[in-house]
This record gives structure tokens, sequence and C-alpha cells, in this order.
């Protein structure tokens, strides 16, 4: 899961992790307001969405600590659709900002903890290119990273703070800020069950200060349930509205660009269908694992949820019947097809337990539903009927 | 012979007397599994009969396996509890740890598997996995046992469903499956692909290895460069999610291209490169084996 910046910096000031000052600002009076709190020349008023990328956009503007200047920054940003190279073409509707006090910047740093799958322990990323995209440095001078391996059951170390201070450069005064900065964040990662801590730029302040200027936190979902905290920053605006609809009956929906809707039991399944309807000359329209233990009552949501993409113009549903049964699954999706009167063609594939079953109560139901043995020959069915000129 | 799970495997069931738990013991013991105890704090003392066979149940692992001699166990414990439930188990020394739990914090899973450095002969596979089978022999987890055949071909998954669908191209043409092991679609697991194909190459029966891979993190790479200097048997591999888009998490923790890593084009040329038989559809698994163990 992902939240907005000043979110974020709530809780690092929470975990002692030196931040600006400033405060979120849903209206032009409030920018004012939360301007005129903080003592700097120059204040920031930074766009509050779930991408990066947001300065090139136009979503971050430096302005004197004017009540005119912040009004026309604040009024430019709150309501506009910005565009980042993370948000697709469409952009994100801003519907707030955080303004901030301006900062001194003597260098800028980037900082990182993440998870490191290959040796599954959290890792300390930082380098003196702050501001870049770290993707970027990482490939073409990676002797310009520095990755610490942190032990999962002592956590970091003092002597790996130092040896990260020294690779950065750190004049000797800001030592013990950065090693403050750098040991309650990995507290916060932690304590927090983040998946990644993202301080890009780190900077050091004229009076030799280390200060947080941006943070992006991602969150293990699974971990969520002992973080009701994080879960309240959870923005239901950012995030695809049938893809909340399916999360409120734990259903792992992912909308695409495609015409093919589907209905999987299994993740590496659904991956798999997606794959083999693409090979077929067609296009998903969305990945979907109904899970190993579905019912008639997920079914059917996952049914109404799928075709209220617009996009579908046929269903392909593929399922292995291990726990879930062919027959409960073919009852399942007869009852749903009529009740929802399911215009679009339906392909079904079956397999596993009670498929014979399932086979017949597809047979005897007026609805025309078609029937593949193989996975093939469902994908090729499927994108047959998409790819059909209609009428 | 088969890998992990034999004829001597004594299974208990930690989480016996919930319903997944249940449901899935009374499943292994019905495809001839020994499940010989189960676990659950607080109803130590008791027992529950399943398919006619009344099993034992102990507040802790420990008692369960000195009671019984279990030696191997199969979790399903809900998400908050089960890495607690691994540790238990690794403190018992059994020798196999299956944790079927899907959703186990990552954290937690973390100081799982640096604890279990300590523990060489425990050898946990999971979580969030469909468990593993010998055809004909056992079956420890919640796959469909009837879909398999006993044979030559050794299987190793990070995914679930995707597995039964090869276990089946299999078994409709007629090849049988030596051992099937899920190793789960977790970010952070117990046994990787590598431990597997190392398995498979030290079993006679074995005479060829099917890998499911899917987009995520670098443990196919990783395997695929193990294999080209260290396994002389022919491996068959799909990954899935070549569609997947950049940044979502396709259903399983694990499986998310992130920072343009991970992707099924970079998986698939790795693995090429290292003379595996790469097959683009998913529909392609049992033929591609066909042709593969005609040469063997």
């Amino acid at each position: 899961m992902n939240i907005h910046e000043y979110q974020a910096k709530q809780l690092l000031r929470q975990f002692g992790v030196p931040v600006p000052n400033g405060q979120v600002a849903h209206t032009p009076e409030e920018a004012i307001a939360a301007a005129n709190a903080l003592t700097t020349a120059k204040v920031v008023v930074k766009a509050q969405i779930h991408a990066g990328g947001r300065g090139k956009g136009g979503g971050v503007k430096v302005v004197d600590k004017t009540d005119a200047a912040v009004k026309e920054a604040a009024t430019a940003i709150i309501g506009m659709q910005l565009v980042t190279h993370q948000t697709g073409p469409e952009g994100k509707k801003v519907k707030c900002v955080l303004v901030e006090e301006g900062s001194q910047i003597a260098h800028e740093y980037y900082l990182s903890i993440v998870l490191d799958r290959a040796r599954s322990c959290p890792i300390l990323m930082v380098s003196r290119e702050g501001g870049m995209d770290i993707e970027e440095v990482a490939e073409h001078a990676p002797e310009k990273l520095l990755k610490l391996h942190i032990h999962p059951t002592i956590g970091l170390q003092a002597y790996q703070i130092r040896q990260a201070c020294f690779f950065l450069q750190l004049p000797a005064e800001a030592m013990k800020s950065a090693h403050a900065l750098m040991s309650n964040l990995y507290k916060l990662y932690l304590d927090k069950d983040c998946s990644l801590v993202e301080i890009n730029p780190m900077v050091l302040t004229a009076d030799n200060r280390v200060v947080a200027l941006d943070a992006k936190l991602n969150f293990d979902s699974n971990a969520l349930f002992r973080h009701p905290d994080v879960m309240a920053f959870r923005d239901l605006d950012e995030e695809d509205p049938l893809e909340v609809e399916a999360s409120k009956y734990n259903l792992n929906y992912i909308k695409l660009e495609g015409s093919v809707g589907c209905m999987v039991n299994g993740a590496g399944l659904a991956m798999a269908s997606m794959d083999i309807i693409k090979l077929a000359g067609a296009a998903p329209a969305n990945f979907l694992d109904v899970g190993g233990s579905a019912n008639a009552e997920m079914i059917e949501n996952a049914f109404r949820i799928l075709l209220s993409d617009t996009s579908v113009k046929a269903v392909l549903i593929n399922i292995f019947g291990g726990i879930l049964r062919c027959d409960r699954l073919a009852e399942g999706v007869v009852a749903a097809a009529e009740k929802l009167s399911v215009k679009v063609p339906i392909v079904i594939r079956m397999k596993g337990t009670n498929v014979d079953q399932g086979k017949a109560i597809l047979a005897a139901s007026p609805l025309k539903f078609m029937v593949a043995e193989t996975m093939k020959e469902a994908a090729d069915k499927v994108a047959a009927a998409v790819l059909a000129p209609v009428g | 012979m088969a890998v992990l799970v034999t004829e001597s495997t004594k299974l208990m069931v930690q989480g016996i007397t919930g319903k997944e738990g249940s449901f899935h013991a009374e499943q292994c013991i019905r495809y001839g599994t020994q499940v010989v105890a189960g676990v659950t704090p607080g109803k130590g003392g008791t027992s529950v009969t399943l398919a006619d066979k009344t099993i034992p149940v102990f507040n802790t692992v420990k008692e369960a396996a000195q009671a019984t001699g279990a030696n191997a166990t199969v979790i399903f414990v809900p998400p908050p509890f089960a890495a607690d439930a691994i540790l238990e188990a690794a403190e018992a020394d059994l020798s196999l740890v299956i944790c079927i739990t899907e959703g186990i914090p990552i954290n937690d899973m973390m100081r799982v598997k640096s604890t279990l450095q300590d523990k060489p002969h425990v050898r946990l596979i999971g979580p969030n996995c469909p468990g593993v089978i010998s055809p004909d022999i056992a079956k420890i987890g919640i796959m469909p046992g009837h879909i398999h055949k006993k044979g030559p071909v050794g299987i190793v998954s990070r995914s679930g469903t995707l597995t039964y669908e090869a276990v089946d191209q299999l078994t409709q043409l007629g090849i049988g499956q030596s051992t099937c092991i899920g190793i789960g679609g977790d970010p952070v697991n117990g046994t990787n692909f590598i431990d597997c194909l190392n398995l498979f190459e030290r079993d006679p029966e074995t005479k060829a290895i099917v890998m499911i891979g899917e987009i995520g993190g670098s443990a196919e790479e990783d395997a695929g460069r193990f294999a080209k200097e260290n396994i002389t048997k022919p491996i068959v591999c799909f990954i899935a999610g070549q569609t997947a888009p950049p940044g979502k998490r396709m259903g399983h923790a694990g499986a998310i291209i992130a920072g343009g890593k991970g992707t099924a084009a970079e998986k698939m040329a790795t693995l090429k490169e290292c003379g595996i038989s790469v097959v683009q559809s998913p529909a392609d698994i049992g033929e591609t084996m066909a042709k593969v163990l005609a040469t063997v």
C-alpha cells in the first residue's frame, strides 16, 4: 500500500526523523494559513498524489511567502490533472497540497531501505547522487551507490551507519544528525512493516543538519492487519474503483487494457491465462484470481465486477478445481449469468474435481456457454469471439 | 525414490482443529499419507477423527513429535501466528516443515529465515504454497491428489493451480511425476528453486524437471545460471506473467515487476541462454516435456 508524502512525513516525525515544517492544505485559503505558520522567506507548495515525478509535471512550486504568491501556486495545483511518468497519460487529480518551509540546501543525497528478495533481508542504499532516478544510477554508475545488507534479527548496526556516512562524505558536524536519521528510519521500516522507505532527496542544510526533504513509504499489505494507523492513511481515490470494489470481497482484481474479461482460480494460473489470451491474438481486460475456496457469492461478485468494465467483449473462465469443485463453480456461474443477464460470450474451461457434473450443469442451462477442454482451446475460442466482426 | 515426501514421512498437522486444517488433513489421509498427530494449543489431550482414523491432538509441536515420532509438519495456522508456528516446528527439529498459510508479513518471514540458518537439518517449504506430493506415496498439502501419476518428472513451482495444470498436461500424456514441490508465491520463502533442482538431480527416479516461475525477483535467473553449471537433467520452464503490467502485485505477494526488474521477458531470455527449454505458452508444458523425455 502507498500513502501520500504528507502522511509519510507525519510518520517520519513520529519516529524522530527530521523533515521540513509544513502542513497539508485542501484549499488556497488553507494553503495561505499553512504558509503563515512557517518562518522561512520561501515556501514550497507540493501536489499530493501517489506518483513520482511531480516536479517535472508542474506539481511542485517554490514561491515567496506572500499570501498572493502562495494563493496563486495553490490555486494552480489544487484541482489540476497532474501528469507524470508514473500516472499514465490521463494523469491524476490533485486534491491537496503540502505547504512546507523552503530549505537551504548544501547537498542532496539518496537514501532508501528496501527488501532484498535474493538475500531475504532489508538493504540500506545510499548515494551522493540525490534527486536522481536511482535505477539509472544503479545501472550506469553502480560505484556511486552503496548497498548495506541489514541482518533481520540484529538490525542496522552503528558501523554500517558510519560506513554510509563516510561514503556520502558528510561533514563531521552532520554525522550525529545523520546517524539519528538512519537509525530512526530503520526503526520506522521495521515497526510499521514497510516494504520501502525512500528519502530522495535527503539534504544537508547550510547549517549542517540532515533532513528528509521528500519521503516515499510503501507498506507490506500482509502486515496491515497490525497497523490500523497506517490503514487509516489509505486513499481510495488513488486506486482503481473496480479494484477497490473487488478488494471488499477478497478478490484479487487488477484492471488491464484489453477486451477479454478473465476469471481464474490461483494467481499463477490467472497470469498464465492472460498470457495465453495474448498468444491467441487478443488481450486480457483484467487479472482476476477468485482464490481456492470461492463460493457462489464470490463468483457472482467477481462476474459483476469484471462485467462492469465496459471494454469487456467476452469472458474467459478458467478453473482448475481442487478444493473448489467444478459443479459448484458451474452452479455459481449459471446463477450469476442469469441474475446479471450477461450479454457477452462466455468461454468456460474447467478441470479437476467433479468436472463432469459441472459440464452437465452448464449444458442444462438455457444460456449458451462455450465449453473448452484445454487452455489453448479456451483462449482460441475467446479470442475468436472478441476478434469476430460484430453482426 | 521420491524427494522430500517418502514412505517414511510421518506427518503432524499444526492447526488440525481448524476448518482448513481438518479438511486437508483428511484429504492427505485418504491419499495415503501417515498423519500421526495434530497440534492446537489449548486442545492437547483431545483427538480428532478424520477418514475413520483417530488422530491425537497435542498442545505443542515438541510433545507431538516425542509422542508419535512425527518427522514432518504441515502448517494451517492464520497469518498473524504462522511465523511462530514455523519457529516452533524448527525448534522441535522436524526435518520437513511445510507452511500452506498465505499472507504472512514479510518481516516475520525474514526473521524466520534468518533463524532457520542455525537449523540446517530443518527444511522449510513455503509459505503460501500448495505443498509437496510424491504420487502414489503420500501428499502433504492442498493439491488434488487424483490428477497425479507416478513417474519420472520432478516439478518445482511458485504457483498452485498452475502446477496442477502442468501436472494434468503430463498425466494426460501418460507422463508421471516423481515429486511435485510448490515453493510458494511469497518474496521470502524457505526452499528455493536451486534447492529443488539439487534434490531432483540427486534423485535417481527423476529423469527431467519442470520449473514454473513467475514475474518478480530473480530466483528463476539464479536457478537458470545454477542449472547451467550443476544440473545434468533436462529442464522445461514456463514463466507466468508475460502480459503483467509493471508495479502491480499479481495476486501473489512476490509477483510484482519492481523498478523494471523481474519481468517475464528478462527471465525467459536468461533461462534460454542457460540451455533450458523455455515454453512461451502454458499449454505447451506437457508436450515439450514429452519431446524432452524422448531424448533422455
